[in-house]
């Protein structure tokens, strides 16, 4: 059955079809159309944002949270150029997002019309795939393929450009069903020759590993039961990349930790010692690997990944199997269970040992203060009163980001939010509110420095116009902490712009938006800080001030292996070369 | 293509991994790729390359397919072998890509250019060009008492081949269409 309808009134049937509840939005000339149709109907809720970023990244939260797309209303021009951080973000972090533009009408389309700009053009290679649509005729059924390409195989953004004139007019609606889906279908289920191979090598492997990454998450809830399910039937030691923190229990006695440059001594020398590494929806990121040349030299590696492009990409696999992370780790326990399959138990017996001794490092140890807050301390102090609470992080970008990475333990996925790939400073306040919309009830903390914190404050106005709860717990060293401590270790402790004169008075701030302001400046007063933070029903923004030349540890530099790492202070005279300095 | 049917410099997919993926050598190869001809596309794929640095040496493209709006671009590229197997990895999932081939690697294929070259001159040199270009089976599709159009189809070596004999006997302009390609056999 089809039926006729105006192009605005078919983008909000569209949603609807496909069980859309929120979208995330700021009108503007071109999408007048769309928002009238919004006015006129209940079943979507709309949250106005205060920057076309902070939808986007709300957005983020939300899909990352919940499992669903993130869906985006922003208009032309720069409504569309302001979303474009937020679009590179969720590309490279395999966030699924439908982003709708409006656009000048098609026969101005060209002529630099008021708040024209190519949109389709700008953010070609920020979004999986985007789309231009000039005939109303067209525009339903574009939905449902978006929704389809941003949702299937690896997910990403998608954006739909609607020009006005398109929106006014009228044609017949194409319910979801009708739709011709897409050719897009990326291969789910793994070759079987290649999962045997792996299962024959887990049975042989002395000193395996599974590093596991964001591609677990997005695979869905199932995944991350089957990766637990692997780890207790292998007893093979499980370490994570920043995405992936959740999928297995941090409380689970395989976990060694998050692995990479501010990763767990133990995970990296793990990583680096192995026999056998196991990828499972990871990407050999820069931040993981360190030196490529060097990186783990004397392990057979197999990698899944729905990616076809990420295998082979940056580090050489013996064993690539495509498909979904879900499918593969199903079929890979089957046969395991199949085989009456054995580990070495010989060879793991004297791999935990070892571990246990790089354990015993205890390389996140730090020197404590009574007088002022260590970064550490506040959040092993926030873990410690907010554990097995319906918790929810987000965090911004910087060493405050590696110390929640570090410090937090996460029990299960969807509860971490973070900018891994693009680090978005400026991500966390808007994710935060965007994943306490999802989950009204939840407990959400966003983990924040207060230089990023900064970038994108305006939303604290959304929070209280939609009763978002949200903690904001900055950790404030009126530093940029990260910029900081590279200029310290790599640029002769010249701090070239990397601290912030005239902070605003963060309890003034959050008076000014009405929410509550909390300051924290010495270590006794800190639980009760928290427990009111935790225990007041509306925002809090939280202004902890925390020592401010705290170096983030451990660390390998850049340009190093895994087995080059710096575990404090007196590990940092001159460690970085010429070569180290020029990588980010 | 020799009796075991192994195919010549075979991919990574290839049950026959012959490459060295470590190869530093470069490689040139040539992809075809079939696309939907929507607006935009041919953008896509070309802001791949730019974008990730990969090198394009020749693109031609054009609808193949009127009905089911196919289009199909040929892409001479080089890189190593790594490279080329990431570039068609990432070619293959744009979303608005159908098929991605790797010709070079998939077996022998036959590779074709059009060509044209303007040549001006007079006397000895002018009848020289006319006999070159019967050797090479160019055609004249212009001519004026001082100058020629010759038109050639063939392997881009071979159309380099008469522009180096041109240059000295007065090439004034050449304008070249790209490579086309398909795999030999059924």
């Amino acid at each position: 059955m089809t039926k006729a309808m105006s192009g605005a009134k078919m983008v909000v049937q569209a949603l609807k079809e496909q069980g859309v509840e929120v979208v995330f939005g700021y009108p503007g000339g071109a999408v007048l159309p769309i928002y009238d149709e919004i006015f006129q109907q209940n079943d979507i809720r709309h949250i106005l944002v205060r920057h076309e970023q902070g939808a986007v990244h709300m957005a983020e939260g939300y899909a990352r949270s919940t499992g669903k797309p993130g869906v985006v209303l922003v208009t032309s021009g720069p409504g569309a150029t302001n979303a474009v951080t937020g679009l590179v973000d969720a590309l490279m972090d395999s966030i699924p997002l439908v982003v709708l533009t409006g656009q000048v009408p098609t026969f101005m389309i060209g002529t630099d019309g008021f708040q024209e700009a190519d949109t389709v053009g700008i953010t070609r290679p920020c979004t999986k795939h985007n789309w231009l649509v000039k005939d109303t005729a067209k525009l339903s059924e574009t939905i449902h393929q978006a929704f389809h390409v941003a949702t299937s195989g690896r997910p990403g953004p998608v954006l739909i450009d609607i020009p006005k004139d398109v929106q006014f007019a009228t044609a017949d609606y194409t319910p979801k069903e009708k739709t011709r889906v897409a050719h897009y279908q990326p291969r789910l289920k793994g070759d079987p020759d290649a999962i045997l191979r792996l299962v024959e090598m887990m049975e042989a492997a002395e000193r395996p590993i599974l590093y596991t990454g964001g591609g677990v998450i997005n695979s869905g809830p199932h995944a991350s039961r089957l990766l637990r399910e692997l780890a207790a039937a292998t007893d093979f030691p499980v370490t994570s990349t920043l995405m992936g923190l959740g999928a297995y229990p941090a409380s689970g006695k395989n976990w060694l930790g998050m692995l990479g440059m501010h990763g767990l001594y133990e995970a990296n020398l793990a990583m680096h010692g192995c026999d056998l590494m196991i990828n499972i929806g990871a990407r050999f990121d820069d931040r993981i690997t360190g030196r490529v040349k060097d990186f783990s030299p004397h392990s057979k590696k197999a990698h899944i990944d729905i990616d076809p492009s990420s295998i082979n990409k940056v580090i050489r696999v013996d064993v690539p199997i495509l498909g979904d992370v879900g499918q593969v780790l199903e079929d890979v326990l089957t046969l395991w269970k199949a085989r009456g399959s054995k580990v070495n138990k010989a060879g793991l017996t004297k791999w935990w040992k070892q571990i246990e001794d790089w354990r015993a490092v205890n390389c996140l140890a730090f020197k404590n203060s009574e007088k002022t807050i260590k970064p550490q301390y506040a959040l092993q102090r926030l873990e410690a009163l907010t554990k097995g609470m319906d918790r929810y992080i987000t965090t911004e970008v910087g060493q405050h980001q590696m110390w929640a990475a570090q410090f937090l333990g996460f029990e299960d996925p969807n509860r971490w939010m973070t900018s891994g790939g693009l680090g978005t400073m400026g991500y966390g306040l808007p994710a935060s509110i965007g994943v306490q919309i999802a989950h009204p009830q939840a407990l959400v903390i966003n983990v924040a420095g207060e230089a990023s914190w900064l970038m994108n404050m305006q939303e604290m106005g959304t929070a209280m116009q939609f009763r978002a709860p949200v903690k904001q717990f900055i950790l404030n060293n009126e530093r940029l902490g990260m910029v900081r401590q590279w200029q310290e270790l790599l640029h002769g402790e010249r701090y070239s712009h990397s601290w912030s004169e005239s902070l605003p008075d963060f309890v003034k701030l959050a008076e000014a938006f009405g929410c509550k302001g909390i300051k924290c400046q010495d270590p006794k007063d800190l639980d009760d800080a928290i427990m009111e933070m935790i225990r007041y029903p509306g925002p809090v923004i939280f202004d902890c001030l925390v020592e401010k030349h705290e170096n983030c540890f451990p660390m390998i530099p850049s340009g190093k292996p895994h087995n080059e790492m710096l575990l404090g202070e007196a590990d940092t005279q001159g460690v970085i070369g010429a070569k180290g300095a020029v990588l980010v | 293509m020799s009796a075991l049917n192994i195919k010549k410099g075979s991919t990574s997919h290839s049950a026959y991994d012959l490459r060295d993926h470590n190869a530093t050598v470069i490689e040139s190869h040539t992809l075809a790729v079939i696309v939907e001809n929507e607006p935009g596309v041919l953008a896509r794929v070309i802001g791949l390359f730019s974008g990730r640095g990969y090198n394009i040496d020749s693109l031609t493209v054009a609808e193949v397919d009127h009905t089911g709006h196919r289009s199909r671009i040929t892409i001479v590229t080089s890189g190593t072998p790594a490279v080329i197997d990431q570039i068609e990895a990432q070619l293959g999932r744009i979303v608005s890509v159908y098929e991605v081939h790797d010709l070079t690697a998939e077996g022998p294929c036959v590779q074709r250019e059009l060509a044209l070259f303007k040549v001006a001159g007079k006397g000895e040199a002018r009848i020289e060009a006319l006999r070159l270009a019967e050797i090479f089976r160019a055609n004249v599709v212009d001519s004026t008492l001082e100058s020629f159009v010759f038109e050639m189809t063939g392997t881009p070596e071979k159309i380099d081949a008469f522009a180096e004999l041109m240059r000295p006997l007065g090439l004034r302009e050449i304008a070249r269409t790209g490579v086309a390609a398909l795999s030999r056999g059924a």
